[in-house]
């Protein structure tokens, strides 16, 4: 059986597709069979950021509708061989996404995948609701700003009443809070709330903080999830928190802005 | 006490402004969002049964639901006018 994860925030603009491109890649680096699902149905970008765009020929909605397998939609990346993309649709119709062809999509790659990644769409319409609705997991992209942590808010109200797990009497979604655009320096300055302020509006597990860092934009330009960049702050913080999702013991980093022993010390919170 | 301290707190900074406004707001929104979804239409049916005694407006009744650890309340506040006008 597959861990389903979703990729959410609610607001747009946070990090989420970056977020899924490298959460996705290290798990896969990490030796999971991880699939990544694009839920952006209409705004497909996910391949972009994959750098898979010129190799899509069938997508998600293809395959809920029949016209094509799963294996013929799904695409290989190139710097993983364990890691596969299913691209959205570009599609203007709203309602090409179904629950029951989503759940029956979910249920197939279970079988032989371990992780799925699902890249939800901004908003709280359709595509952003089946994104989460199957969930097991949920990474909470928050940015430390008010609107992004009052939309992460609404979000968290939403997995808590309206997922499957939720509907279902199960054991609820577990929650992860991933702080990207980070700017330790800014924090210092009192400009920016804080991890501790995030953490406490929110009381949600810290996962990992990404720092603001040109890395980003550089990884999108070239279509390399930016986790493949080890050299780069936000490579290595998305590394982090995939080993820390699976379980292992990383202190945070890119708290305090410098590295070091002061990182320790604020991030072992 | 460095200078750059001193020029640091002589204002309040603007994170613990959107600290504040964030912690009242999403106190709010959640408080809201665990109310169970017939409320409003409980009191429009509430408002329509006591209309047919006294007549009241619409803000005259209040219908609030509060969740604790063990327990939910429902209160329901009417007010009603000074001289009860029977409607015609």
């Amino acid at each position: 059986m597959a861990r389903i994860i979703v990729v959410t925030s609610g607001k747009g603009g946070v990090g989420k597709t970056t977020t899924s491109a490298a959460i996705a890649m290290g798990l896969a680096k990490k030796g999971h069979k991880t699939a990544v699902i694009d839920f952006d149905v209409g705004l497909r970008n996910l391949d972009l950021i994959m750098g898979c765009e010129r190799r899509v020929v069938y997508d998600f909605v293809n395959v809920i509708n029949g016209e094509a397998t799963l294996n013929q939609a799904l695409i290989r990346d190139k710097n993983c061989n364990l890691l596969y993309i299913l691209p959205a649709s570009q599609t203007r119709d709203k309602d090409a996404l179904s629950q029951e062809g989503v759940g029956k999509i979910l249920e197939d790659l279970s079988k032989d995948f371990k992780y799925i990644v699902c890249d939800s769409p901004a908003g709280i319409e359709k595509g952003a609701h089946l994104a989460m609705y199957f969930a097991d997991d949920a990474f909470v992209v928050t940015n430390p700003e008010v609107s992004s942590v009052r939309d992460s808010d609404r979000m968290l109200g939403i997995l808590a009443s309206k997922s499957r797990r939720a509907e279902q009497n199960q054991e609820p979604i577990r929650e992860y809070l991933l702080l990207s655009r980070y700017s330790p320096d800014r924090v210092k300055l009192g400009e920016m709330l804080s991890v501790d302020d995030v953490q406490e509006i929110l009381s949600l597990h810290l996962l990992g903080v990404i720092p603001e860092s040109k890395s980003v934009l550089n990884a999108s330009n070239s279509g390399t999830p930016v986790i493949l960049d080890e050299k780069s702050d936000a490579g290595q913080a998305y590394s982090d928190i995939v080993a820390r999702y699976l379980g292992e013991d990383k202190p945070h980093r890119f708290i305090d802005g410098k590295k070091g022993l002061f990182g320790k010390f604020f991030g072992s919170k | 006490m460095s200078l750059l301290d001193y020029f640091r707190t002589s204002k309040t900074s603007s994170a613990s402004l959107a600290k504040e406004r964030l912690q009242i707001l999403v106190a709010h929104e959640r408080s809201s969002r665990n109310q169970p979804s017939y409320l409003p239409q409980l009191q429009k049916e509430l408002l329509e049964v006591i209309r047919k005694y006294v007549n009241v407006g619409q803000e005259a009744i209040s219908v609030n639901f509060e969740q604790d650890d063990n327990q939910e309340t429902l209160e329901v506040n009417i007010v009603l006018p000074d001289y009860h006008a029977k409607t015609p």
